[in-house]
């Protein structure tokens, strides 16, 4: 069916990336995005956009151009001080109504899960979630999005054949960050949105930032440090919480510490609690049953530590260790101490180019 | 309050497999329940009910015997249930689901003006969290994902206040009425149901709109009406598990030490 795809009517070209912001920071699976964007756009021979929307971001097009856009278009509005679905889902849609690009890529946070199903009903185009793996098909030049289904079990590859813009959201971090080139310059496009604040049908009162560790839901953690019955008490789990510090995660667990009331029952994983994915799970003093297994198997990477070597956690595990984890722990969180953590923040100044 | 709930019947994913001649899904013998969040909107919904008053609506969309989902839904204190069925609608991508649903919701507004639709926040089979939004925006309705709590609901000022559960912490947000609403799990505890919901579920026939009923557009439903189309499905890639980095010969130390380096080269930390 690929002979007739849309683009002899309109011809939809350049892959978009939409850069999430709050309050003037840039998230930075927009920087991924742009890494894996750029590449995409090459195979296409295609230019790499980047959309910025918010209220006084205009000092954001550097960084943006730095990580490998072509062009950035802005659009700065009072309206779009605050995330709200309304106002970035219109002003995103006229963009995409204006410019018709082929592709729009977006991050899968919460934020980037709510515009980009609005933007894909509104403009009636295609949406694959959560991709962890995107190319270009040589023959056809759709875009295949790989992604996982039915709790990991599955991968499906999804092609959006005629509607444009493809598009797709991915995860933070699935992607590798690019490095940043200071010297990079490009097309710099403002764009106005016209809408007025009453038209908005909502209105942000509140942000209560997490503050304690107990607030934090472990379903959107990046690293998760899970414990077993193997911590033997309340106390083994003090230990567990200064390597979830020490690596930046959330405190989980097994069934054992839950019914036992060592840890808080919305911190369970596995087939009676919860299914997380996060980019490294640290399972301690776990022996990887399988009802805890279904739970945590599509992490990226695994860690298991745990004094037998025979525990089925090892399956599982990414990288191993075999020892005593009231040793083990505390040596890993001094090793942690040590580590300089590596970081996305550079700045670049806008370099402008003649468009 | 009139309030409409989505739920959707889901095969238990934990035990969905793919077949490793065929590449196909093995659906056979799996048990299906009712996706998990979608009990977090049933049960939001019959709290909004008993707290400002008005009826409960639970829908699903999908073939005869996801009636059982809706008569699970009668049991946690829906008061009626709609099934919208027709083998036109197989095949459907969440675009052509979002256009069903929302003609389906569109057609009980015309009997009886809907001021809320809650749904989960996505399905344990697609994860994709997109028909909520998608129903919000082709009713215009205000849309108003990840909830965790409703603060506040002034039906007279056509106003619902809730928060939102996002990454770095909850936001507080007030929204007009009418709305949709995408719950998380944490908003609420399912509640057993009580007998004579039970006995009521038990004989429940909901009511059944088809596509001749709800005068859709053929173009837009089913496999002909959704933009995206599956290319292939495999298995993934089976985890590369089984590496002992560092056993009893290693001190914790170096243990410790071998570990740090491997996330290290993993961008881990
Ligand atoms: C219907 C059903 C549902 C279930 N749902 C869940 C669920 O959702 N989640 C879940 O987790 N379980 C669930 N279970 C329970 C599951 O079967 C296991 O019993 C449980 O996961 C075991 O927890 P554990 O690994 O912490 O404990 P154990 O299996 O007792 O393992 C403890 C491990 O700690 C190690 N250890 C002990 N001391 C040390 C030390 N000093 N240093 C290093 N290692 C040490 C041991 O070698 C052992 O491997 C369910 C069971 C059933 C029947």
């Amino acid at each position: 069916m690929a002979e007739h795809v849309t683009e002899s009517i309109i011809e939809h070209r350049d892959v978009w990336i939409f850069i999430e912001q709050e309050s003037g920071l840039i998230n930075p699976v927009g920087f991924e995005l742009l890494g894996e964007g750029r590449r995409l756009a090459d195979d296409l021979g295609d230019k790499l956009v980047a959309v910025i929307l918010g209220r006084d971001v205009d000092e954001l097009a550097g960084d943006v151009f730095a990580r490998g856009a072509d062009k950035v278009i802005i659009v700065d509005d009072p309206v779009l001080k605050d995330y709200r679905t309304y106002p970035y889902r219109a002003g995103l849609v006229k963009l995409v109504e204006k410019y018709h690009p082929r592709i729009l890529l977006m991050g899968a946070t919460t934020l980037g899960r709510d515009l980009a199903s609005a933007v894909a009903t509104e403009v009636r185009t295609g949406l694959t979630a959560d991709c962890t793996e995107l190319g270009i098909d040589p023959e056809t030049k759709l875009l295949t999005q790989t992604r996982p289904a039915f709790g990991g079990n599955v991968m499906a590859t999804i092609l959006c054949r005629l509607s444009r813009p493809q598009m797709s959201t991915v995860r933070p971090r699935v992607f590798k960050l690019p490095p940043a080139d200071c010297d990079r310059a490009g097309e710099l496009i403002n764009e106005t949105l016209a809408i007025s604040e009453d038209e908005v049908p909502t209105k942000v009162l509140e942000f209560r930032a997490h503050t304690d560790h107990s607030d934090v839901e472990i379903e959107t953690a990046d690293v998760i440090v899970a414990g077993g019955r193997g911590l033997g008490g309340a106390e083994g789990f003090g230990l567990l919480r200064e390597l979830a510090d020490a690596l930046g995660g959330e405190v989980a667990a097994s069934r054992p510490p839950v019914e036992m009331g060592w840890v808080a029952v919305d911190r369970q994983i596995g087939q009676t609690g919860k299914t997380v994915r996060p980019k490294l799970y640290v399972a301690v003093g776990i022996s990887g049953a399988v009802q805890h297994a279904v739970g945590m198997q599509g992490s990226d990477v695994i860690v298991a530590i745990n004094k037998d070597p025979e525990a089925p956690i090892f399956k599982l595990a990414t990288y191993g260790i075999v020892g005593n984890l009231f040793e083990v722990v505390p040596a890993l969180i001094e090793a942690l101490a040590g580590v300089e953590r590596t970081s996305s923040d550079v700045s670049c100044e806008v370099v402008e180019e003649d468009g | 309050m009139n309030i409409v709930v989505c739920v959707k019947q889901v095969p238990d994913t934990t035990q969905v497999r793919i077949h490793a001649e065929t590449n196909t899904l093995i659906r056979e013998g799996i048990p299906s329940i009712v996706n998990p969040y979608d009990i977090h909107a049933v049960e939001a919904a019959v709290a909004v009910k008993e707290s400002a008053g008005g009826r409960v609506t639970a829908i699903t969309m999908g073939p005869p015997q996801a009636r059982e989902a809706l008569k699970e839904a009668i049991s946690l204190g829906a008061d009626d249930a709609v099934l919208i069925s027709d083998r036109a609608f197989a095949g459907s991508d969440t675009l052509a689901t979002g256009y069903i649903l929302s003609e389906a919701i569109r057609k009980l507004h015309s009997e009886s003006p809907v001021d809320l639709i809650i749904c989960g926040k996505q399905s344990i089979d697609g994860d994709t969290a997109q028909v909520g939004p998608g129903i919000a925006q082709r009713l215009g309705f205000t849309q108003l994902t990840y909830v965790i709590k409703i603060t506040e609901i002034d039906a007279p000022g056509r106003r619902i206040v809730v928060e939102r559960q996002l990454e770095r912490g909850h936001q507080v947000v007030e929204g007009r009425l009418p709305a949709l609403l995408t719950v998380v799990k944490e908003m609420n505890e399912a509640r057993y149901a009580p007998l004579p919901n039970l006995i009521k579920a038990a004989k429940y026939e909901p009511r059944l709109f088809d596509l001749a009923g709800l005068g859709l557009d053929r173009s837009q439903i089913g496999l002909k009406g959704s933009p995206t189309t599956v290319r292939r499905i495999f298995a993934p890639t089976p985890r590369a598990g089984g590496a002992i980095i560092a056993d009893q010969s290693q001190t914790p130390a170096e243990a410790a030490r071998l570990l740090v380096e491997k996330l290290q080269a993993d961008r881990l930390l």
